[in-house]
């Protein structure tokens, strides 16, 4: 079962990723979007952290929807209200439980995603976050909850994937044919997130 | 006298937000006009969207009337649709319109300024679509 600690592991190694990974993210961000995935993701994931060390935030549930809660409003791009809802819709359908079984967070990660999706009016194949964390959610429920490492993979080859996409949504679209060949900034972010989700499985 | 409909325009630039609200109070003219506030950029001065403007210009131009949201582009939609899902960052009866920036907030204003509810501010402020330029 996953308690609150390891959603709190989990958000914890998110904010991490997101850090070490910085000049990544804005790299790709500066080929086809405007260079500012990188500082954005790091301003809301710090204050994701600090919000959760000063909350005593203790249901899976309400850790993600605090977390959520922090990304929509210190963001500042597009990438704050999808990851916002992203978790906000995930801690939502985990509801109160104080533990869950990870198959539960595979089913709540889809509704999660699906919320995304209708947020954004995005598909899988638009070059988007959407196509990493739908293999993702895909390979998790696959083995029904019990390989976030196989998640972790998924959302890794998704975001691969993205390089010969053509972008359909955000700023990379207006690009058109110029956005292929550069993987996509989001992808890459989302594969950082579901890589934490696996990192800390693996500290359990 | 009736609280009007109020207002926000929310734009990544500071300057755009302001200036469309100059402007749509100046082409709503005469008498008195309904409550805009722009929330553009972010808190910083920088460019972006910021939940903590939008919802602090929401709260100022709230008369129990409705609140009107226009928006630009991109993370403005999103993050305006994230707060109204959220159900209780933004005041009862906001609704995000859809509407070309400046065109709808000249429409939304000068259709609040006159007394329109938020169904009529709203429908004025998405009939700029149908103006076509060229």
């Amino acid at each position: 079962m996953l308690d609150a600690d390891f959603f709190r592991r989990w958000m914890t190694g998110a904010a991490a990723a997101v850090d070490r990974e910085a000049g990544r993210l804005t790299d790709l961000d500066s080929a086809i979007g405007d260079a500012d995935h990188g500082a954005n993701l790091q301003r809301g994931f710090a204050a994701v952290v600090k919000a959760l060390e000063g909350d005593p935030a203790g249901t899976p549930g309400a850790v993600l929807v605090l977390a959520g809660r922090e990304l929509i409003s210190t963001v500042g791009g597009a990438s704050g209200p999808l990851y916002g809802t992203l978790l906000r819709r995930t801690g939502k359908a985990l509801g109160d439980a104080a533990e869950v079984a990870p198959v539960q967070l595979a089913e709540a990660l889809r509704v999660g995603v699906a919320a995304v999706a209708q947020l954004g009016g995005a598909k899988a194949g638009d070059k988007t976050m959407l196509d990493a964390l739908e293999p993702a959610v895909e390979a998790l429920a696959e083995s029904l909850g019990a390989s976030f490492a196989a998640a972790a993979e998924a959302a890794d080859r998704g975001a691969l994937a993205t390089v010969p996409m053509r972008a359909r949504k955000g700023r990379a679209s207006y690009l058109g044919e110029r956005s292929v060949g550069h993987q996509d900034p989001g992808a890459t972010s989302s594969a950082l997130l579901i890589g934490a989700l696996a990192g800390a499985e693996a500290a359990r | 006298m009736t609280a009007r409909v109020g207002i926000v325009l929310v734009s990544h630039s500071a300057r755009v937000a302001s200036s469309v609200a100059d402007l749509a109070r100046g082409l709503a003219g005469g008498g008195e006009t309904a409550p805009v506030a722009a929330a553009g950029g972010t808190p910083d001065g920088g460019l972006g969207t910021s939940a903590e403007l939008i919802t602090q210009a929401a709260t100022a131009v709230d008369g129990g009337a409705g609140v009107a949201v226009l928006v630009d582009l991109g993370s403005a939609v999103l993050t305006v649709k994230a707060l109204l899902a959220e159900g209780d960052e933004l005041p009862p009866g906001t609704r995000l319109v859809d509407a070309p920036f400046v065109e709808g907030a000249v429409a939304a204003v000068v259709t609040a300024s006159a007394g329109g509810d938020l169904d009529a501010v709203a429908t004025a402020a998405a009939e700029a679509y149908g103006y076509r330029k060229g």
